[in-house]
């Protein structure tokens, strides 16, 4: 049997990133949600929650962009010009956002309010970085044999601008459903508001951006079965589970904040990211730089991918299995007399 | 010079780059100096090592995370700013950054949550087990990054396709290529040594404050060692990777020692103003025919100048010269030291009696950062005009990207890294000023002592 191996290092590529979303999501959201905190020492209980962890969490988008460097150098090279400004701002908000958990512990009466404001500012731009890269990406891009061709701006259109703000609401969901799970007391009170509050925007949002795409582009609505002004359900209907998935996540974040319930909220937020995830996915395959470039075209040969194969064959599984671990290790309420001041 | 998207790329990499290598030189070393001193504290249960490993662990946490964000930011910036690069060398070295990634990223960054805040959730020998990996990952990280720099240096085991992209024909030529044994040791030999010297500063200091205190005595021994043993090793690894660099990159070479002609008994320049505008030494300082003995080992070795290569194959002379002068210097001062040190323990019953050892430890606090920097700059810009030597030049490897928005970044990356750097200098400085023992004092309560350590719960959470 031989493997399909570009297809392979999608597939891994793929759910790398759907890692980084969902684990950096809730780390980013907790910043998004620093301001509302009720006291200085809310926040601290908020940040100690991700402390041990983001550093995990984040590695996943060095696989996303390392990997997509390494498995597939032409789309590689074609997305991250066209991005540059979004992705910059990326990076510069993630140096803030990082620095800030151990700053801001080191730090005196100023220093702490300010490297407070870095983390919220650090989280938040980097959300919204972010949401400009994946709408920019969605949107497609100017190539010309095989490079970037197109202007400094062309990321910037409304419709970025309406999935960065999806994003917003997104992470901020993901971060108040995880302080729901991880805190009690005030905090996990306030945590619930937060969640309802975000659960109502990503709805929208979530709703808003859904339609969007499907004029941003004809290969995406085609996808799904809107084609020439004509409609084939025959092209939806295997789709549809997708879109319920979203919504099935809604209802269980939404029966688990009526029900008072700790984790439900959670795992509801992560489907509808998962629900949204798969959408984009079924609507770009193959495309790996949407209607440019397949995943194929940008692979790297054979021989480098099976290498590459062969070590990811044996980390991949046991990153799983040491991350899964640290979390074992940290998991249970934290708690402000837990011990972290 | 006109300032186009190439220089701007060029000086935002260098820029970020020499950002982020301060910070893996320092923990590189100190990852496996915490390993010590926590082996060391489980083996003797002298607390003086727990001590110190609760004090240390402080200053690795803030160096580690400004590592982690500058790194992360190179794993984008090949593709923001070298797109062509990415395309031409991914098919051969993009396994090599992504083992980097899957093999070390992830092993430290996993296990520093268990190392930071895991003291009292997880046993004492699990938490050593945690440490060792993370300094474990250091150097598997290193071990990647030197293999992938090192074959950019000198690539083999690569064939080139029409298109320009290359092909791996032999993985262990390519992993293995033939300057990366000598270079790993040379990168791994300057991290223990830049760790050793700023803990030795930071010992040095903390004794002349106060000469009594334990702690900062035994670990101006443990850095006094370091020096004695790496900094003349060094030495000799240095002097067989430059051996090296005489084979595979003679250009540079040329570069290092400022040799314009070609000849047998080159003399060796001790300075000298290299200036690329007359091809030749504006003035210099020479001993006759030491230059072929030091880079060759004969003086009868004929040793290519400068002027064998085309002007638009040659490195930038001045900075590759002066470069190589300062690490050099620096690392004969580290070896000066050391041996100073070593004679102190022996006629005087220990170097912290000696207020001008002390005073010269603080003084080479630094040392060793600036000599990593300058090292890089003489592999790094040596190296030039060619990014892959040999292969792919450094202007043809550049994004289509406009000066405007790399000036822009450039600049955004000055500023907050400059905050950065100064805050984090800020806060290690103050908790090096306060000592080892601060902490213990303080905390008189239920706390452990130690801040990043005392960050986890006191009680084990049991459900779930």
């Amino acid at each position: 049997m031989t493997l399909d191996l570009p297809l392979v290092w999608a597939g891994i590529l793929a759910i790398a990133v759907l890692m980084y979303v969902l684990l950096d999501g809730f780390d980013l959201g907790i910043g998004i949600l620093f301001p509302f905190a009720g006291s200085p020492a809310d926040r601290d209980v908020m940040m100690d929650t991700v402390a041990p962890v983001w550093d995990g969490n984040e590695t996943w988008l060095v696989l996303g962009g390392g990997g997509l460097f390494a498995a597939f150098p032409f789309a590689y090279a074609a997305v991250m010009p066209a991005l540059y400004i979004p992705i910059l701002l990326m990076l510069l908000a993630l140096i803030l956002r990082g620095v800030a958990f151990e700053f801001r512990l080191r730090a005196r009466k100023r220093g702490k309010a300010f490297w407070t404001a870095a983390f919220t500012v650090g989280s938040l731009s980097a959300t919204i970085a972010q949401g400009l890269v994946l709408g920019g990406f969605i949107q497609g891009m100017t190539l010309k044999d095989g490079a970037f061709a197109g202007g400094p701006f062309d990321w910037l259109t409304p419709y970025t601008l309406l999935v960065a703000a999806g994003l917003v609401a997104g992470y901020a969901l993901l971060g108040s459903t995880w302080l729901i799970w991880r805190t009690e007391d005030e905090l996990h009170g306030r945590a619930r508001l937060w969640a309802w509050i975000s659960a109502g925007a990503v709805a929208a949002l979530l709703a808003a951006t859904s339609l969007a795409t499907l004029f941003v582009h004809a290969n995406i609505a085609a996808r799904w079965g809107f084609e020439n002004g004509a409609f084939d359900l025959g092209k939806l209907a295997p789709l549809l589970p997708i879109p319920a998935l979203g919504l099935v996540g809604l209802v269980v974040a939404a029966i688990g904040l009526l029900r008072r319930a700790h984790f439900p909220p959670f795992l509801g937020a992560g489907l509808v990211f998962l629900s949204g995830y798969l959408g984009l996915a079924v609507s770009f395959f193959p495309y790996i730089v949407p209607y440019s470039m397949t995943f194929r075209e940008a692979a790297n040969p054979d021989n480098t991918l099976a290498l590459m194969l062969g070590g990811g064959a044996i980390l991949l599984p046991a990153i799983l299995g040491y991350s899964a671990w640290v979390y074992w290790i940290f998991r249970g309420k934290v708690g402000a007399g837990a011990g972290y001041h | 010079m006109d300032f186009d998207a190439t220089l701007l790329s060029r000086l935002q990499f260098a820029f970020t780059i020499a950002f982020h290598i301060i910070f893996p030189s320092f923990t590189i070393g100190l990852a496996s100096y915490l390993t010590v001193l926590e082996g060391l504290w489980l083996t003797t249960r002298n607390e003086v090592f727990k001590v110190l490993y609760l004090f240390w662990i402080k200053i690795f946490a803030i160096s580690f995370g400004m590592g982690v964000v500058s790194g992360v930011v190179i794993s984008y910036e090949l593709g923001t700013n070298w797109s062509v690069y990415s395309r031409v060398a991914s098919p051969v070295i993009g396994p090599l950054f992504a083992f980097e990634v899957l093999a070390a990223f992830f092993l430290e960054a996993s296990f520093l949550g268990v190392m930071l805040f895991g003291w009292k959730k997880v046993g004492p020998r699990l938490h050593f087990a945690a440490t060792a990996l993370v300094a474990f990952g250091t150097l598997v990280s290193a071990f990647w990054i030197i293999s992938a720099n090192s074959w950019m240096q000198h690539p083999t085991g690569f064939t080139q396709l029409a298109d320009g992209t290359l092909r791996a024909v032999s993985w262990m030529q390519v992993i293995f290529s033939p300057t990366f044994p000598t270079r790993l040791a040379h990168m791994v030999l300057a991290a223990y040594l830049t760790t050793a010297l700023v803990v030795g500063a930071a010992s040095a200091w903390r004794i002349l404050k106060d000469p009594d205190e334990d702690a900062s005595r035994i670990a101006l021994k443990m850095a006094v060692g370091m020096f004695a043993i790496a900094a003349p090793l060094q030495l000799l690894v240095g002097d067989a990777s430059g051996k090296l660099v005489l084979h595979v990159q003679p250009a540079k070479l040329a570069a290092i020692e400022a040799f314009w002609e070609t000849r047998t008994e080159q003399p060796f320049h001790v300075v000298a103003w290299p200036d690329r505008a007359i091809d030749g030494n504006r003035w210099e300082f020479s001993v006759p025919a030491l230059g072929s003995w030091i880079t060759s080992g004969s003086t009868a070795t004929e040793i290519k100048g400068l002027k064998a290569f085309p002007p638009e194959d040659r490195p930038p002379v001045f900075i590759v010269f002066w470069a190589f002068r300062v690490m050099v210097g620096l690392g004969v001062a580290m070896i000066a030291l050391g041996a100073w040190g070593v004679w102190l323990y022996w006629r005087n019953g220990g170097p912290h009696h000696s207020r001008p050892f002390l005073w010269a430890c603080v003084a080479m606090g630094p040392a060793g950062f600036v000599a990593v920097i300058a090292g890089w700059i003489v592999a790094e810009v040596g190296r030039q005009p060619y990014v892959i030597y040999g292969v792919l030049r450094t202007a043809d490897a550049v994004s289509p990207v406009r000066a405007s928005q790399v000036s822009v970044s450039l600049l955004a990356f000055l500023v907050i890294y400059a905050v950065v750097f100064s805050v984090g200098a800020l806060y290690i400085l103050r908790l090096i000023a306060a000592g080892p023992n601060a902490e213990t004092i303080e905390a008189a309560g239920p706390r452990p002592p130690g801040y990043a350590l005392a960050a986890a719960p006191l009680e084990p959470e049991d459900q779930a």
